[in-house]
């Protein structure tokens, strides 16, 4: 293969950061640094759920935290209250966050912009109110601890543990996103974006589409929301809270919708950045607010795609 | 009996906050089709400026009037600073970018003021009074009393002066009312000034019953929205009842059914709107034109 | 054999009757062109035909099945296609994408095998892109195939909206208005556009203002006028309807188009 085929490769972005993935330990002098490197995969892979749904098929969803919420508990009760594995646990959250999304994204996909905006906002405001009320089992606003991963035996814990399953979850997360968005679905999903009723006219089911791109989004949220619960070994109902689903959007903004590889990037930045200004800590919403807006109105495109544009060549 | 009334009152004067915000909601959307979710903040804003205002040392009629003000500057501000720039953006784009503005201005009230509950001293005095066996606080009285005088006014400016028609040209359509010389970038900014006004009063009348924090504002946007779709989005009189009645609705299901699940109840209101009658109780159907 | 059959088609929007009534028959393999005044109906019509509205009375028959009030793309697997008059395009999406995308109900691939990119979905997307690309060449855009659809010149998106319902290998095509816009040059591309879709035995249904156009190339013209059947006849019958001139052209004007005549 070409050096030119190599770089066109539809799997290239994700050589990239796999890569990167490999080689970023040799440059952490703690393993502070491997923290801050798990939680940037893990929210990258929610907020790359989330530009599928919103860059790529042209939804919004600005409650998906909701179910970062689902994935994050499901470990915790899983554990505590259900005795069961964690690696069960959070196929059981994913399972059921997809089949929640499945039930409530059917009447609300059918929503037109922003009637959809403000249902799903509603929808992750109604799982946080959940997590902080069902205290029985959910250990109400203070949260839950939650144990460590246990995979054959061997208990599996602590950042280092978790940049890699985050940082490999992301890259498979990564892989799939390419090849759907190469493939009929992936093309579906863009021309819904563009017009629905030409769609509907070539036979592609719109509804059916938007409801298999909402589960499919739900499901890496919930993912990545179990792998928080873990990293962290502790959970609170903050973390379905509204800013946080606006933390994801504006990810997806910043870094580009549309782009696979800005979900990264978008991730990274509004999570490495706080650490390093830590001075910004008390300032980290009128920073956050800031950036949502600015972006929306100077930059909608994002950071890469904006990038790419301008060296006259588009890669995602 | 007693009960039904009490619950009956609360509901009403909270409802009676929604109502302001749900109207807010609606000037804004009807002159520039925007859904400010900014609205609930206008309503922090007017009770916390208040509170640290007259924490200064600022007597109370006083600050309550320059916290008014400063909501209408802020409100301005959105508009000048995030709608307009972005104008010709896609109707999701702009409710986020109101959203950016929410978390701006909470985060800057977090910092300007603090993260405490406030309250502000009730104008009538606190004895409750009795009335069928309910205890209402006199402070809901003067919130109801209030949010009547300012749909009333509203109402005049709107029906009766020229600028009010002016409004409704450019909700009807804008294009038009600019081609008779209306100049609708003001009339925008009116709205938006009105907006954040209605939504500071609302901020000091409630402080004294419900307190105020530097967050009061995101579940309020969005009990607005809720008011103002159950009353028929775009409907001025739609909002008012539409943000009484989901007061109601909150005040007896938490009486009733379950306390804990109160704020959820606005959330189902909108679904139910939305899937069961979009145009709300007193809007106009809408046919889709492809 | 009939391909196309409406049956007493009616919708009213608030109280407007758009369409009323409207019975019209197409021949496969024919070109059938629906004319009329500005407001009489013709795109509510091809709405209802296509499944966009559901009508409040009467049916659609497509290929003998009754197709009345199904969704429009179910109405798109059982071969009906249709342009827009305000052009729908995909305009993010690449040229050759847009015409894929038209490749739609002819594959084959499900999200599983999507997702996981298996070569079977590697296979079908060649397939689809070369399918794609004959279809921009026939009518004359393959030069264009990698360009944002969306910097295309007018008349170029019409043509590839063309191509596109086309791409989906439709028994029925519904054109939308497909000259409004154009000049004589691209409304005689148009033309030869038509014709060679109709050699093709795809039947061709035409709702147009361009006179020229419609009475050269229809074999059959039904006339609308406040959403109801004025006539309907050939070119030759119809141009020389008083009812349609006077529909057109108002009472004073067919008396001054009558005496210009004689």
């Amino acid at each position: 293969m070409s050096m030119r085929a190599l770089l066109d490769h539809r799997l290239a972005p994700v050589a990239a950061i796999a890569v990167i993935l490999l080689l970023l330990p040799l440059l952490f002098p703690s393993t502070y640094y491997y923290r801050i490197a798990a939680l940037v995969f893990i929210f990258a892979l929610a907020s790359l759920g989330v530009n599928l749904l919103m860059g790529f098929a042209g939804q919004v969803s600005l409650g998906h935290a909701g179910f970062l919420g689902i994935g994050a508990y499901a470990v915790a009760i899983g554990a505590t209250h259900l005795g069961a594995p964690s690696w069960l646990s959070i196929l059981g959250g994913a399972a059921l966050s997809g089949l929640i999304a499945f039930i409530v994204g059917r009447p609300i996909l059918e929503l037109k912009g922003q009637y959809l905006a403000v249902a799903t906002l509603g929808f992750g405001l109604l799982v946080a109110i959940v997590l902080t009320n069902e205290a029985a089992w959910t250990g109400g606003p203070d949260g839950m601890s939650v144990p460590h991963l246990v995979l054959f035996g061997f208990p599996l814990h602590g950042p280092q543990v978790w940049y890699w399953i985050g940082g490999i979850t992301f890259v498979i997360g990564a892989a799939l996103a390419l090849n759907l968005i190469d493939s009929p679905t992936g093309r579906a999903l863009r021309a819904i974006h563009d017009s629905e009723v030409a769609s509907r006219m070539l036979g592609i089911d719109v509804a059916w589409h938007k409801l298999a791109i909402f589960v499919i989004s739900a499901i890496y949220a919930s993912v990545a929301g179990s792998y928080l619960a873990l990293l962290n070994e502790l959970i609170t109902p903050d973390v379905s809270g509204f800013l946080r689903s606006i933390e994801l959007v504006a990810m997806v903004v910043l870094g580009g919708m549309g782009s696979v590889v800005g979900s990264l990037v978008g991730a990274t930045l509004l999570i490495v950045l706080p650490q390093i200004l830590t001075i910004l800590h008390e300032y980290e919403q009128m920073v956050l607010g800031i950036v949502v807006m600015g972006f929306l109105i100077f930059l909608r495109q994002g950071i890469v795609p904006g990038i790419a544009a301008a060296f006259g060549r588009m890669r995602t | 009996m007693a009960e039904f009334l009490q619950f009956a009152f609360s509901g009403l004067t909270v409802g009676a906050v929604y109502a302001l915000v749900a109207l807010g909601f609606t000037l804004i959307y009807n002159a520039s089709g925007v859904v400010n979710f900014a609205q609930g903040e206008f309503v922090m804003l007017g009770g916390m400026s208040t509170v640290f205002l007259a924490l200064a040392g600022v007597p109370l009629p006083l600050a309550a009037l320059i916290a008014v003000v400063v909501a209408v500057a802020i409100g301005l501000a959105l508009h000048r600073f995030a709608i307009e720039p972005a104008r010709g953006a896609s109707a999701v784009t702009l409710i986020m970018i109101t959203i950016g503005a929410s978390i701006f201005l909470r985060g800057a009230a977090q910092i300007a003021f603090d993260k405490r509950f406030h309250s502000l001293p009730p104008l009538l005095g606190a004895d409750p009074i009795r009335f069928g066996g309910a205890a209402i606080l006199p402070q809901s009285l003067v919130v109801l009393a209030g949010a009547a005088i300012v749909v009333a006014l509203l109402w005049g400016v709107i029906d009766r002066t020229l600028l009010g028609k002016a409004v409704i040209a450019t909700a009807a359509n804008r294009l038009a009312a600019r081609l008779v010389g209306i100049n609708t970038r003001r009339i925008v900014d009116f709205s938006f000034a009105v907006s954040a006004a209605i939504g500071a009063v609302a901020g000091i009348l409630v402080t004294p019953i419900t307190l105020t924090s530097y967050d009061v504002g995101t579940l309020l946007a969005l009990k607005g929205f809720a008011g103002a779709m159950l009353g028929g989005i775009g409907s001025a009189f739609g909002a008012v009842v539409g943000g009484l009645l989901l007061g109601l609705l909150e005040a007896f299901s938490a009486g009733y059914i379950s306390s804990n699940y109160k704020d959820a109840v606005a959330f189902l209101v909108i679904l139910a709107v939305l899937f069961i009658m979009p145009q709300g109780l007193l809007g106009r159907a809408q046919v889709e034109r492809v | 054999m009939r391909i196309l059959e409406v049956e007493r088609l009616s919708i009213a929007f608030g109280g407007v009757r758009a369409v009323s009534d409207v019975s019209l028959s197409v021949s496969s393999g024919l070109v059938f062109s629906i004319i009329g005044p500005n407001g009489a109906g013709k795109t509510t019509l091809l709405n209802l035909i296509s499944g966009v509205y559901p009508p409040q009375d009467g049916l659609v028959r497509l290929g003998g099945e009754d197709v009345t009030g199904l969704a429009p793309h179910l109405l798109a697997r059982r071969g009906l296609s249709r342009t827009f008059q305000n052009l729908q395009l995909f305009l993010r999406m690449t040229v050759l994408e847009n015409v894929m995308v038209g490749r739609h109900r002819h594959e084959s691939t499900g999200i599983p095998s999507d997702l996981l990119h298996l070569p079977l979905v590697s296979r079908q997307n060649r397939q689809t892109r070369e399918a794609a690309r004959s279809g921009l060449a026939r009518v004359g855009l393959a030069a264009n195939a990698e360009h944002p659809a969306g910097s295309l010149a007018f008349g170029d998106l019409r043509r590839l909206e063309i191509a596109r319902a086309l791409a989906s290998e439709p028994k029925v095509l519904l054109l939308d208005e497909p000259a409004a816009g154009c000049n004589p040059v691209e409304t005689e591309e148009l033309d030869g556009i038509i014709r060679s879709i109709v050699k093709d035995g795809v039947t061709v249904v035409l709702v147009e203002h361009d006179m020229r156009l419609v009475m050269n190339i229809s074999d059959r013209i039904h006339v609308l006028a406040n959403g109801r059947t004025l006539a309907e006849g050939t070119a030759a019958e119809v141009r020389s309807n008083a009812a349609v001139i006077e529909a057109y052209l108002g009472v004073h004007g067919s008396e001054e188009a009558a005496r210009a005549f004689s």
